[in-house]
C-alpha cells in the first residue's frame, strides 16, 4: 500500500491516536521516511498534543475552589437545597400524599362546583344503562340511529352504555339526547332566535330569503 | 520525540479505588449526605473551568458558568444514573451552561480560524517548518503559555471544544462525543483539524524563532 501526502494529513491524528489499521500504519511510516514535509506535520502535531496535555498550561484562577465551596454552601442553605431529600423522606411524603388524596377525594366537602350553564350540567337525566354509540373522532355519545354520529366505513361506531360513555369523558349529543338534557329545564330563548327557529334557514343559519 | 501523554482509558472494566470511592460518594450524596457533594466534584474542578473557558474565553464568565454547572449538578444529582460516568455528566452540564451563556451574550463575534472549513477531513497544512523537540521547561515561561492559550482561543468554537476536551482534559473520543452530543467521527475530524491548525499557528515560533527572540514584526509570527 502506498499513500500520498494528502492521505497522510487526513490520517495523521488517527496515526497518533493509534487508530489506523496495521497496513495503513506501515504505509504511513514508510511515507514519513521519504517525506520531510509530512514528517514535519507529524512532529508538529505530536508536539501540540504533548504541550496542551500538560497540566501547567491552563490554570484555574486563584481562589476558584474556595469560591466554589462558598457558593455550594450558600446553595445548601437556600431553598434550592430543598430540592434534594433522602429517598426515605420522599417515600414517606409520597405515601402521605396518597393517603391524604384518598381521604380528600372521599370527603363530603370535596364536591363538584355548581356549574352556571344548564347545558354544562352533568346529564343526570340519562339512564345509565341506555345503549349509546361513540366514534373515535368525537367526544360525543349518541343514541342508535342519530344522524350526527360520525361514522367511518373502516371503523364502526363503538357501542357502550351511557354510564360507561360518561365515565370515559364523552358528553351527550344535545340533539338526540335532548329529551334527557332539557327535562325539567326551561331555557328562555330570545324572541328573534325563536322566530328564526320557526323559519327555514340557509346553510349559514340565517333566515332563508 | 516522546510518546503521547497518557489518556484516560474508559474501556477499563475493573473499577479502581478512585472509581469505587466516587460511586460510594455518589450513593451517599443521593441518599441525603449532601454535604459530601463537593468531594464528588473536587477532582473535576479544573476540567469544568477549562471547559467553560474553552467556550466563553473569559475568565470571570468561565468561573461563573462552572460554578453554576456545579450547582445544577447538585440540584439534579437525584437524576444521575450510574450507567454514565459522573465526570462526563458534569462536563456535559458545563458545556450546556457555557453554550447557553454564550448564546445569551452573543459573544461569537470573530471566528478567524477555520470558519469556512467543512468537516470533510481535508485540511492542507500551511507550514512545513521543522519543529524541533520542545524541552518540557518551555511551559515554565508565562509568555509561551499565553501564546498557546491565545492560539486555542483563535480556533473556531467547534474545533476548540473538541480539542480542549480531548487534548487538554484527556477525555476519550467517546466521552468527548457524548459530552458535546456529536458523533465519534465528528470528534475525530474536528480533532485532526484543530491539531493541524494549531500546528500551523505555533510551529514556526515554537520551532525556534521565539527562542531566538526575533521580533514578530519581522515575519516570524505566522498569523
Amino acid at each position: 500500500m502506498v499513500v500520498n501526502c494528502e492521505h497522510v494529513w487526513r490520517e495523521v491524528s488517527n496515526y497518533l491516536e493509534g487508530e489506523v489499521d496495521p497496513t495503513l500504519r506501515a504505509a504511513m511510516a514508510a511515507h514519513f521516511k521519504e517525506c520531510k514535509h509530512c514528517t514535519a506535520v507529524l512532529d508538529g502535531t505530536r508536539n501540540i498534543v504533548q504541550l496542551y496535555g500538560d497540566d501547567r498550561l491552563l490554570e484555574v484562577p486563584a481562589g476558584f475552589s474556595q469560591r466554589l465551596q462558598q457558593r455550594l454552601a450558600q446553595q445548601t442553605s437556600s431553598s434550592r437545597f430543598r430540592g434534594i431529600r433522602p429517598i426515605w423522606m420522599m417515600a414517606i411524603a409520597a405515601t402521605a400524599l396518597a393517603v391524604g388524596g384518598l381521604a380528600l377525594g372521599s370527603a363530603a366537602v370535596f364536591r363538584q362546583p355548581e356549574l352556571r350553564s344548564q347545558l354544562a350540567r352533568s346529564p343526570h337525566g340519562i339512564p345509565p344503562s341506555l345503549i349509546v354509540y361513540v366514534s373515535d373522532d368525537s367526544r360525543v355519545f349518541h343514541v342508535p340511529g342519530c344522524k350526527y354520529l360520525h361514522k367511518h366505513d373502516d371503523e364502526p361506531a363503538k357501542q357502550m352504555n351511557a354510564s360507561e360513555a360518561m365515565k370515559e369523558g364523552y358528553v351527550p349529543c344535545v340533539r338526540c339526547l335532548r329529551q334527557y338534557l332539557t327535562a325539567g329545564v326551561e331555557c328562555p330563548r330570545p324572541a328573534a332566535a325563536t322566530q328564526w327557529a320557526e323559519k327555514p334557514v340557509n346553510r349559514f343559519g340565517q333566515p332563508a330569503l | 520525540m516522546g510518546s503521547l501523554p497518557q489518556k484516560v482509558n474508559v474501556q477499563v472494566k475493573t473499577p479502581d479505588a478512585t472509581e469505587i470511592r466516587e460511586r460510594d460518594l455518589l450513593r451517599r450524596v443521593q441518599t441525603g449526605e449532601t454535604q459530601l457533594f463537593y468531594e464528588l466534584v473536587k477532582p473535576y474542578e479544573r476540567r469544568l473551568y477549562t471547559t467553560a473557558f474553552a467556550i466563553l474565553r473569559n475568565e470571570a464568565e468561565a468561573e461563573d458558568a462552572a460554578q453554576e454547572a456545579v450547582l445544577k449538578a447538585f440540584t439534579h444529582i437525584g437524576q444521575f444514573r450510574a450507567e454514565a460516568r459522573f465526570s462526563t455528566w458534569l462536563t456535559q452540564i458545563t458545556v450546556n451552561e457555557a453554550l447557553m451563556r454564550r448564546r445569551k451574550a452573543h459573544t461569537e463575534i470573530m471566528e478567524p480560524i477555520g470558519e469556512r472549513e467543512e468537516d470533510d477531513g481535508t485540511y492542507t497544512p500551511r507550514d512545513f517548518a521543522d519543529w524541533r523537540e520542545i524541552p518540557s521547561e518551555v511551559l515554565e515561561k508565562k509568555e509561551i503559555r499565553q501564546k498557546l492559550a491565545s492560539a486555542v482561543a483563535a480556533l473556531t468554537e467547534k474545533y476548540r471544544q473538541v480539542f480542549v476536551l480531548r487534548d487538554v482534559q484527556h477525555l476519550s473520543i467517546e466521552e468527548t462525543a457524548e459530552a458535546l452530543g456529536i458523533s465519534r467521527a465528528s470528534v475525530k475530524t474536528r480533532l485532526l483539524r484543530a491539531r493541524l491548525m494549531l500546528r500551523d499557528m505555533l510551529a514556526p515560533g515554537l520551532g525556534g524563532a521565539w527562542f531566538n527572540r526575533l521580533p514578530f514584526e519581522k515575519g516570524t509570527k505566522p498569523w
